[in-house]
């Protein structure tokens, strides 16, 4: 068979044979050892297993970005909120800045910039009916913050109309919206308004523009007088031209003709301007501090103020220590009250219970798996189908079964009753406490841990246990020693499936756990869908994450990960 | 959507060739609808009631239902999130209502505007009156957390509990009590019956002291308390004689009671009145707003309201309904002294405190839940 053209020695070209000689030739030369085309073989071979990489790359990843996009990603995204803390400095940037630099362990109120930060932002906040959402946020943290914003939200025009009302009285121009237009609007952009209002299109009205040099004049009013234009624009689709802006406008102007000096304004709607200015001085006003606590003396608590500084920063850490029942006080983390302190509760014991559940299964599944593995095949699939059966029974009502079967009126009960070994009065109590959740979730998890253990049993040949009992070991020494040391990767994997599983269950124990048996994932849930404190909810969940990678890790020193085996 | 423009598109044409004036009108409205509710009989009243009668006029529209309304806040949020609002009108408690105005999730409505006016010309937001709770809400029904318990568990010579104290009596009424995993109306019923008089309740149970009267006086009881978590597990533990008493919705107990049949009496002492009604998801789309307020109107007005209670036993949301309220559809009983707004039913009754939960539900709730948990 070894003609000229299969001979080895005979070939030219990058054979296997070629490549050795090659690069015994380029030993002998002392260079870079060759491949049989002469590249260096180090990086032939590099790039023959990167080109085989890459194409194991492209088979997987239709899968791979499926799992990314669908999975990690919004995992990602939903443990970010245990972090994250923007919404309060984007509701209130004024506030927060200038809060800064107020200290909480003084005792006094913030400064009247503070207050009329707030002022400012809460007025805006509440046009765009968002200071509702940040009271919600933030009464998480302190009781009675809902309440405090949305009154605030309602009663702010009682401030601001103070201010309103003076200059409509001053002069009607001032309730107008063309008169302000001109006076803080780009001409260009009036003319442009104009033209729009007048086509009656639909679309994107042109952007308000300031007029240039009126930030300089009047810094305020211009700064507001932008957002309620703006504002007007996009969300009520409404032109500026017509529309009265809002009182908080009306309050800066007047803050600002208090202090500006407005007699070398030359620009349009001078005159109004200049009598207005005129005028302010006898004006009745109210300080934004003496507003806002008339409006709410909670504003008057530094409480109120510490809980806003606390939660200035836009990432907290405040969610984390309240998962783990701690607080953020002036004084850094604290722990909460002990009759407040139930997440360490619930997270021992959702440990506790899915280490018990486990065990249970590899007690309850170990002989199930080991006769499954030894009958003939014919029983052994019937078995397998009594097995089975559980998946094809919505887990709703396989554990109600079990509250018909465990209540105090239940089969059970009634059975023990007239049997007569227990009392009609004294009937157990098995359900809603945690031995109705380790008894429904064992039936329920059972499967899982039966099957890696019988796929793992039935790969164990039987002639070993016969050898063993041939060299003279008892039964107990051929199963001890033989049998089920080859057994145990089955026991490993069906209690990682299992004890993962148990940890992040819910349903069952809502149904059947009562208040003793419930775990850390009905607070979860609670929080999503409830409570809707989602920061909370992430926090936990992250928590609950990494402790199941600890306890794989764990499991991975001590039994070995290698060991573990769903089959064959 | 461009799926949905083309349907519309191929319906408006559709009718038009019928040669119905009916389609100018209604060519900008959405062809389909999601209503979101509770399942169960209520969202089977709201189909006879509401939909049905609806259908019957409007019968180019399909109309589905979705059972989600025990998250609606939940999911509401995340759909905004996702950008991506598939409902259009949604079933709440008052609660959650106000919840979902506050985050800016449903849409205020002008009631007057909005919705039909009684047949005597009364604005609607007269109509309905206090029980527009927020801008967002439409109020259908008013219905009761309140106790029902076994007649045949009743110890002989007791009178049956008529007290919302006799909860706590152990004593002359030995048994498992039902009450609901949360702190609402449990905090106030237990306050009521440790000797705080009812306007006083919610100004004590602000303070820490108050908190822990109502834990301790709850906490006598405790042992003999399964607590429930959704409306249809107290009506269950009465039938299987689980339990002497338990609080739930009067609905529920209505439907055991008349038509289950079962030997259940009702005790309406002390019960807390609470709101149901529905909201419409903010930023909707043109046609299916347009769609929903044209349902809208109709679905609350004062015939329509009346005609819930035929199937149900909730209180219409509607002053005007009031008199109009008649026999139940199948059972053919008088449906008034039902209501638990009926003057013998209501003799000593608390309104939820929308407010005040608000506010302290975060707080009071940890607490009720390590105390549970204990």
């Amino acid at each position: 068979m070894s003609d000229a053209s299969t001979d080895p020695d005979k070939i030219e070209g990058p054979t296997p044979d070629n490549a050795m000689r090659a690069a015994a030739a380029a030993d002998r030369d002392d260079g870079p050892m060759l491949a049989a085309d002469g590249t260096p073989l180090k990086r032939s071979l590099a790039r023959s297993l990167r080109v085989q990489k890459m194409r194991a790359l492209m088979l997987i990843a239709p899968l791979l970005i499926f799992v990314l996009v669908t999975f990690i990603a919004p995992i990602g995204d939903m443990l970010f909120r245990s972090v994250e803390n923007q919404i309060v400095s984007e509701t209130l940037p004024r506030t927060t800045r200038a809060l800064a630099d107020w200290d909480s362990t003084s005792g006094d109120l913030p400064e009247e910039r503070v207050y009329e930060g707030l002022f400012y932002d809460l007025f805006i906040a509440e046009a765009r009916k968002e200071h509702t959402r940040l009271g919600t946020r933030l009464n998480y943290e302190q009781t009675g913050m809902s309440s405090l914003f949305r009154r605030s939200g309602r009663s702010l025009d009682d401030v601001s109309d103070i201010y309103l009302d003076q200059f409509e009285d001053l002069d009607e121009a001032w309730d107008e919206g063309r008169p302000w237009a001109e006076l803080m609007g780009d001409p260009e952009w009036i003319a442009e308004q104009e033209a729009f209002d007048a086509a009656e299109d639909e679309g994107q009205m042109p952007r308000f523009q300031l007029r240039d040099g009126i930030e300089d004049v009047l810094p305020r009013a211009a700064s507001t007088y932008e957002t309620f234009a703006r504002f007007a624009q996009v969300e009520d689709e409404d032109s500026p031209l017509d529309e009265e802006p809002w009182g908080l406008v009306h309050t800066a102007l007047y803050y600002d003709l208090m202090e500006a000096d407005v007699a070398s304004y030359d620009g349009p709607q001078a005159d109004l301007l200049q009598a207005a200015d005129a005028a302010v001085g006898g004006f009745e006003s109210v300080t934004f501090k003496e507003g806002l606590l008339e409006i709410d003396e909670d504003w008057g608590s530094t409480e109120t103020w510490t809980t806003l500084q606390m939660y200035s920063p836009d990432y907290t850490s405040g969610y984390f220590l309240n998962a783990v029942d701690m607080q953020k006080t002036a004084d850094g983390p604290a722990l909460r009250d002990a009759d407040e302190r139930i997440y360490g509760l619930l997270f021992q014991r959702t440990l506790f219970m899915s280490l018990v559940i486990t065990f249970s299964c590899i007690m309850l599944g170990y002989p199930v798996a080991y006769l499954l593995s030894t009958l003939p095949a014919r029983s052994a699939n019937l078995l397998m189908i009594l097995v089975l059966l559980p998946f094809w029974t919505s887990l709703l009502v396989r554990t109600s079964a079990w509250k018909v079967m465990l209540q105090q009126q239940g089969v059970i009960n009634d059975v023990l009753v007239w049997l007569g070994l227990v009392g009609d009065g004294s009937r157990l109590v098995m359900i809603n406490n945690q031995f109705g959740t380790i008894v429904a979730m064992t039936h329920i998890l059972l499967p899982f841990m039966i099957l890696p253990m019988y796929s793992v049993m039935s790969t164990i040949p039987p002639s070993y246990v016969r050898a063993a009992k041939s060299l003279g070991a008892t039964n107990i020494t051929a199963f001890r020693r033989v049998y089920f040391p080859q057994s145990v990767p089955g026991i490993g994997a069906g209690s990682i499936l299992v004890f993962i599983l148990a940890i992040g269950y819910y349903i069952t124990p809502e149904i059947v756990g009562g208040t003793t048996g419930t775990f850390i994932s009905n607070r979860i849930a609670y929080h999503i869908s409830s409570s809707l404190n989602w920061g909370l909810a992430a926090a936990l969940g992250s928590i609950l994450l990494v402790v199941v990678l600890v306890l794989y890790w764990a499991y991975d020193r001590i039994v070995g990960i290698d060991n573990v085996k769903l089959g064959g | 959507m461009k799926f949905s423009k083309t349907l519309m598109a191929t319906t408006a044409l559709t009718v038009a060739a019928a040669g119905t004036v009916y389609a100018a009108a209604h060519a900008e409205m959405a062809d389909s609808m999601t209503l979101v509710s509770w399942g169960g009989a209520y969202q089977a009243s709201q189909q006879k009631a509401y939909v049905e009668p609806y259908l019957e006029n409007n019968s180019d529209v399909s109309i589905s239902w979705d059972e989600s309304s025990a998250e609606a806040v939940a999911k509401l949020r995340a759909m905004n999130e996702a950008g991506n609002v598939t409902w259009d009108l949604v079933d709440v408690v008052a609660a959650d209502a106000i919840r979902l105005c506050d985050e800016g999730l449903a849409m205020e409505i002008d009631h007057d505007e909005s919705l039909a006016a009684a047949p005597d010309g009364t604005e609607a937001s007269d109509d309905f009156g206090d029980l527009i709770v927020s801008d967002c809400f439409i109020p259908q029904i008013v219905y009761s957390t309140t106790f029902g318990y076994r007649t045949d568990m009743v110890p002989e010579g007791a009178e049956a509990p008529n007290d919302i104290c006799d909860v706590w009596d152990l004593e002359t009424y030995p048994g498992k009590r039902a009450l609901e995993k949360r702190p609402i109306n449990n905090m106030e019923w237990a306050l009521l019956c440790d000797g705080v008089a009812k306007e006083e309740v919610y100004d004590v149970l602000a303070t820490e002291e108050g908190q822990d009267q109502a834990l301790a006086k709850l906490g006598e009881i405790k042992d003999e308390v399964i607590w429930w978590s959704a409306g249809a597990d107290t009506p269950q533990l009465l039938a299987d004689g689980e339990i002497f008493m338990g609080s739930t919705y009067n609905g529920r107990l209505f439907s055991v009671i008349e038509e289950q049949d079962q030997p259940v009496g009702m005790m309406w002492d002390a019960q807390v009145f609470d709101l149901d009604g529905w909201i419409v998801p903010a930023d909707l789309p043109e046609d299916r707003l347009a769609r929903v307020m044209d349902f809208l109107s109709f679905a609350t007005d004062t015939q329509r309201l009346a005609d819930q209670a035929k199937y149900i036993s909730y209180g219409p949301a509607r002053e005007s309904s009031a008199p109009l309220v008649g026999q139940h559809a199948e059972l053919g009983i008088e449906m008034a002294p039902h209501m638990p707004t009926d003057p013998n039913n209501a003799q000593n009754t608390f309104l939820y405190n929308y407010e005040f939960w608000a506010d302290y539900r975060d707080d009071i709730d940890a607490k009720f839940q390590a105390w549970l948990a204990q």
